[in-house]
């Protein structure tokens, strides 16, 4: 001990002081990260768990041997009726969606801010606070009228009717208006004279540039898409078109009224197929999301 | 190639502001002209207009034999470099060269050869799969020159090129741009509010101020004989002197000065000397009581007071001289004579008379 403290107080390297403040951060950061860590802990804890334990005992202290069974159970067999909602199934169907939401949310964001920010439209500024104000009106406040509206044009139980009333995003368009406006002017200027027409510029120009901001986006809105629980609920009755999200509840909910055992292990499988996507996107996407949203590449 | 006429060009913004009032002027074929002004004298505008980036409010836009009034900027044949290169980030060199004759739907190996042309002739063959970002702010300069040579354009337009590089890049940038619009012969206008700029790189200069033209003319037009007292302090560095004096029976008189002028004229003038003008004479009219010397290492500017007035004596390097009071004359044949209110040239129609010592006749 007396060498190190000996060593680290050697005078060209400033001794590190001990600090009760580093402490008590570190404490806090600590207790917080095992605060979000320890349900992912007790998800694969019950997924490995025999289900007759997890009921008597609830979350255990140990890993069970059940996770392969659990998982082959979760990703091939069909929980309901139909024998068409199995794990797989339901993983295509929130793909589906958490892409359709995200691609379609970009696009439409995009070509959206690109009008009202490159056009001399009469109204833009009107139509953009218009668009923004509909953060005000999110779907739980009109999902009644969507409903009614999805249900009338037959888009029940369809990808279409699941993605395409969710799909006009007002924080896309909010964010890349912004984005639009902070390239600069002379950029526009030289592309209209070396011959580049509106589509042109916003497929040569704009949308390399908004590359970051692209990715940020993505990651935003796939999770976003990903987690939708309500409307997938609302327009899906089919068990072949259930996503993952919804698919989980069903498989706790479906044997509860009987006296059987509910599926917790399964259902924590699933879960935990359900977080991973996410998950991955994030961690993949990282460092572009921070550009994206931060600095501006130009 | 082309010769470029403005027929009373006009801007007026939707908010009202004038900003260029009808200019009329010819620009030669081959020919490099350059607008010069202060910030907000309208000159970008004036360009904007000819680039067909800015609406014309009124007036007739010519290039070549059309008026390209209505025409997109794309179709009038003109290449455009800006201030801040406005270089496409995304791209490679090749491609921000490239792309104004691929959106044209020339053929690729006629762009690839073009590009090689006018990377040789810039030196950035070695640039050429690098990225802007990966670029010295002379190279993307030359970039955005290369943008707009391969495009073979009937004119050159540009935008205050060299405001955002450093004061030695600039000096080297500046003989480049004109040994190279020397060598395409390409009519060429540049926007600049460094007057240093615009004498050394015109064939002629238009002067502006307040959305006005000042004056059009060569760099040693603007110089020696400039319209008005804007013109005679916004060119040369230091700028003429202007002083308040005095005319009355044929007489000039400023200070200690007296010079017999042929003209009736009475009432008082704002006398324009140029430092250069000023000499250093033991028996010389003027006192001058100098205040501060400015060592440049080739010449010396004396700053000092003469009968109260401001003024600047531009010195050879070998000529002595100490802080305190000096004695001066003038080359008088460079004398210009500006209405003390609005500012105007008003000595076009005299002559000096030739009998005063140290006085030639001006033409």
């Amino acid at each position: 001990m007396a060498d190190i403290s000996l060593s680290a107080a050697a005078p060209v390297v400033p001794r590190r002081r001990f600090r009760w403040s580093t402490v008590v951060d570190h404490a806090i950061l600590i207790t917080g990260a095992l605060i979000m860590f320890l349900p992912l802990l007790i998800l694969v804890q019950t997924a490995s768990t025999p289900d007759v334990e997890t009921m008597k005992y609830g979350p255990g202290l140990y890993f069970g041997d059940q996770l392969d069974d659990n998982f082959r159970k979760a990703l091939f067999e069909a929980s309901g009726f139909s024998g068409e909602n199995t794990g797989l199934a339901m993983f295509k169907n929130s793909m589906i969606l958490g892409l359709g939401f995200a691609f379609g949310k970009i696009i439409i964001g995009m070509m959206a801010a690109y009008a009202i920010v490159y056009f001399r439209l009469r109204f833009a500024t009107f139509a953009f606070w218009l668009i923004f104000t509909t953060l005000l009106l999110p779907l739980e406040v009109r999902i009644l009228p969507s409903y009614e509206i999805t249900q009338k044009l037959g888009l029940l139980n369809t990808y279409t009717g699941l993605i395409v009333p969710l799909i006009a995003s007002a924080t896309a368009t909010f964010f890349f208006r912004q984005f639009f406006r902070s390239v600069p002017e002379e950029l526009v200027e030289a592309a209209r004279i070396d011959g580049a027409g509106p589509v042109k510029f916003f497929i040569d120009i704009l949308v390399p540039l908004s590359q970051t901001m692209i990715a940020a986006m993505f990651i935003i809105m796939f999770v976003y898409g990903w987690n939708q629980y309500l409307w997938p609920t609302m327009v899906t009755t089919e068990e072949g078109m259930y996503t993952l999200v919804r698919g989980i509840k069903q498989i706790v909910q479906v044997l509860q009224g009987g006296n059987e055992i509910p599926e917790y292990g399964r259902a924590n499988v699933l879960a935990i197929i359900a977080v991973l996507p996410p998950v991955a996107i994030v961690i993949f996407f990282q460092s572009w999301f921070v550009k994206g949203l931060t600095e501006s590449d130009k | 190639m082309a010769q470029v006429t403005l027929d009373s060009v006009r801007k007026i913004y939707p908010n009202g502001v004038e900003a260029v009032t009808p200019a009329s002027f010819q620009i030669k074929d081959g020919e490099f002209v350059v607008l010069v002004g202060p910030s907000g004298c309208g000159k970008s505008t004036l360009l904007r207009m000819i680039a067909g980036l800015e609406d014309i409010t009124e007036g007739a836009l010519c290039i070549g034999d059309n008026v390209v009034n209505t025409l997109d900027p794309a179709d009038r044949d003109i290449a455009m470099v800006f201030q801040n290169y406005a270089l496409y980030p995304h791209m490679t060199v090749r491609k921000n060269i490239a792309y104004g004759l691929k959106n044209r739907k020339t053929p690729k190996d006629v762009i690839a050869q073009k590009v090689d042309e006018a990377a040789k002739m810039l030196n950035l063959t070695d640039y050429l799969d690098r990225k802007p970002a990966q670029l010295s702010g002379g190279q993307r300069q030359r970039v955005a020159m290369g943008r707009a040579i391969v495009r073979d354009p009937a004119l050159f337009l540009f935008d205050e090129p060299l405001s955002n590089l450093d004061a030695k890049l600039r000096n080297q940038m500046r003989i480049e741009i004109k040994a190279l619009q020397r060598r395409l012969g390409v009519t060429s206008i540049y926007v600049t509010h460094d007057q240093v700029e615009a004498m050394t790189m015109a064939d002629r200069i238009i002067v502006l101020n307040g959305g006005r033209i000042e004056q059009i003319g060569t760099p040693s037009e603007i110089y020696h004989n400039p319209a008005s007292t804007f013109v005679a302090s916004f060119m040369g560095a230091p700028p003429m002197n202007l002083v308040g004096a005095e005319m009355q029976d044929g007489t000039l008189s400023f200070a200690g000065l007296e010079l017999p002028l042929a003209s009736s004229m009475r009432g008082p003038v704002t006398l324009g000397l140029r430092p250069e003008d000023l000499i250093i004479d033991s028996h010389g009219p003027l006192a001058m009581e100098v205040e501060l010397i400015e060592e440049l290492g080739a010449h010396r500017l004396l700053h000092g007071q003469v009968d109260g007035q401001r003024l600047t004596v531009h010195l050879a390097k070998e000529e002595q001289v100490a802080l305190g009071p000096l004695r001066l004359s003038c080359r008088v044949q460079n004398l210009c004579l500006f209405h003390p209110e609005t500012g105007q040239r008003m000595d076009g129609g005299f002559a000096f008379n030739p009998a005063q010592t140290r006085t030639e006749e001006r033409v």
